[in-house]
């Protein structure tokens, strides 16, 4: 359908113009705030920080001090850039061996897969802490086998899809030629895969950088934190929250997430698309 | 090649399949034994039979978060799928600026509950102040809360998808329906909505588990205050885990109710919209 001109198109370019300005407005409103002291920002919410409401940074440097922010976004960096390159890579090769090879392990496994994306985390969550603390995997490294085990459920289910639709021959003749498996898979396969990955990878790091709950519970939260947690930090038990630091924050959480969406914004709506097709 | 894949089965296969059994499978295993056990931590579980699942229901908590899950989810579902799609339509008929108005709406998707519940709550409380009260005034307020905030945060990703299956309907399809003397109410009723049918099996599907498993937006946004009124079902068992000593065997068997409640509204949810799709 080629693209037709709407009559009164005008009228909703600007309804939406004007949709488009509220949809951003909370997030324009906690900037404002982020630089009004501290007593103002429950009291005179919506009014720009002007006069003796100005402080400058002062709401940024306290805040990245009290939670030390800087700290968590490196780990929170750090999880999310190595869980994601690991599932990628072991989810992708699983996904291979299970769809060329026929055994029980392979159909089960696959039916496996496919009901864990079902089960909800609150199922899992006291159990998996308790077996992550025995095993050792509290840390930004051991947290990342924890994502690959909760994470391989839709990543292998992705991966399988689009296995099967490489004609096996491909892969056979690269075999006749004299390729391992392991060559066969690297110069042969993976690089067909290469969409899928892009898909996986997006719809995995979205959920890994905001993912709150997970880290929390399994993560040595005394030394490591991430974003989501560092947030609900300052909200803390005692009494009233610094709602200065708590604005400079949310900002902060916010830029990197808008400088990553503003440049991979094709990639991520395609992979959102090519994720709810399969899915 | 079957053969020589084989023996490679510890480097492909072994990795995902030994995280995938400490990540899921056995936590999920020893989380239904333990729903049957008294327990604090995992070493010291006692075999109590079908004790904690007879104390769900003197839990009253869990029966008014149940109701309270249950109403958001139908009314966010609702909500949310006809505005995206209504949304959807409209940005697919050629208006200027359309990139920038799905960029728009699709941003708030990519920030994290957290943070979207902490910038509700400053927004929100600021319009409530002007008439004394707060979000946590009672569970009503909390309730619309967590209703706009899901709107705004998943209007954007279901346009995304609607967009896609719009733009997937043959162009003579609807030309055909034209010349046919169609009305636009008929076009929207008799060709786009069935040929649409597949993105509103996964828009319906993945607004009702994300609405039924909410968990962070709610924990920011007003942390089940006030008492434990604006709990959805995640946060009741949350609670009943870490929050009340002497009942993690309670929450564990809150979870598995929970796991078969999101297990059976997927499986009826995904039967009866794909019974709807047109075979093409």
């Amino acid at each position: 359908m080629g693209v037709r001109k709407a009559r009164h198109g005008w009228i909703f370019t600007l309804i939406f113009g004007v949709l488009s300005l509220a949809w951003i407005f909370p997030i324009v409103l906690v900037v404002i705030n982020s630089f009004k002291k501290k007593v103002y920002i429950s009291r005179r919410p919506f009014e720009l920080p002007l006069g003796k409401m100005f402080v400058e940074l002062e709401n940024y440097v306290r805040g990245t001090e009290k939670i030390q922010f800087f700290e968590a976004f490196k780990n929170s960096l750090f999880i999310t850039v190595c869980s994601v390159a690991v599932i990628i890579l072991c989810t992708s090769m699983c996904a291979w061996y299970i769809s060329r090879v026929k055994s029980a392990f392979s159909t089960g496994f696959y039916y496996l897969c496919l009901f864990s994306m079902i089960v909800p985390f609150q199922m899992v969550m006291f159990t998996l802490s308790k077996l992550a603390n025995i095993l050792h995997l509290y840390s930004p490294i051991g947290i990342i086998l924890v994502y690959l085990g909760f994470g391989a459920g839709l990543s292998v289910f992705m991966f399988c899809g689009f296995v099967r639709s490489i004609p096996l021959e491909i892969e056979e003749a690269a075999m006749i030629d004299g390729c391992t498996p392991l060559q066969t898979y690297f110069q042969v396969v993976f690089p067909i895969l290469k969409p899928t990955c892009i898909t996986v990878a997006i719809l995995q790091a979205m959920w890994i950088w905001n993912d709150y709950l997970l880290p929390y519970l399994v993560l040595d939260i005394k030394r490591w934190k991430t974003i989501p947690i560092a947030i609900q930090y300052l909200k803390g038990g005692y009494g009233s929250v610094d709602m200065g630091a708590m604005m400079a924050m949310l900002v902060l959480a916010i830029i990197p997430i808008i400088i990553f969406y503003i440049a991979c914004q094709k990639y991520i709506i395609e992979g959102v698309v090519a994720g709810a097709v399969k899915g | 090649m079957q053969n020589s894949l084989k023996k490679y089965f510890p480097i492909f296969a072994l990795p995902t399949a030994a995280a995938f059994a400490i990540g899921f499978f056995v936590p999920f295993l020893m989380g239904i034994y333990l729903s049957f056990c008294k327990f604090t931590t995992v070493t010291d579980a006692k075999f109590v039979g079908i004790d904690n699942y007879i104390k769900i229901f003197s839990d009253k908590t869990f029966g008014h978060s149940l109701w309270y899950t249950a109403a958001f989810t139908i009314v966010t579902v609702i909500l949310i799928n006809v505005l995206a799609f209504t949304v959807a339509m409209l940005l697919t008929k050629g208006i200027k600026g359309t990139n920038i108005f799905r960029t728009v709406f699709f941003m708030p998707n990519l920030i994290g509950g957290i943070v979207l519940g902490y910038i509700w709550q400053l927004l929100l409380n600021g319009i409530l102040a002007n008439y004394q009260k707060t979000l946590t005034y009672n569970s009503a307020y909390g309730f619309w809360g967590l209703v706009i905030l899901m709107c705004w945060q998943q209007i954007g990703y279901m346009m995304i998808i609607y967009i896609s299956g719009i733009q997937n309907i043959p162009g003579e399809l609807i030309e055909a329906a034209k010349i046919d003397g169609a009305t636009p109410q008929q076009i929207l009723r008799n060709v786009t909505i069935p040929m649409v049918m597949p993105s509103i099996t996964i828009c319906t599907f993945l607004t009702l588990t994300n609405s039924f498993k909410l968990f962070d937006q709610n924990l920011a946004l007003t942390n089940g205050e006030p008492s434990n009124m604006s709990e959805l079902l995640a946060l009741n068992i949350y609670n009943s885990f870490y929050g009340r000593t002497g009942y993690e065997g309670v929450g564990q068997a809150k979870a598995v109710v929970f796991f078969i409640l999101v297990a059976l509204i997927a499986v009826i949810q995904t039967r009866l919209t794909r019974n709807r799709e047109v075979q093409q």
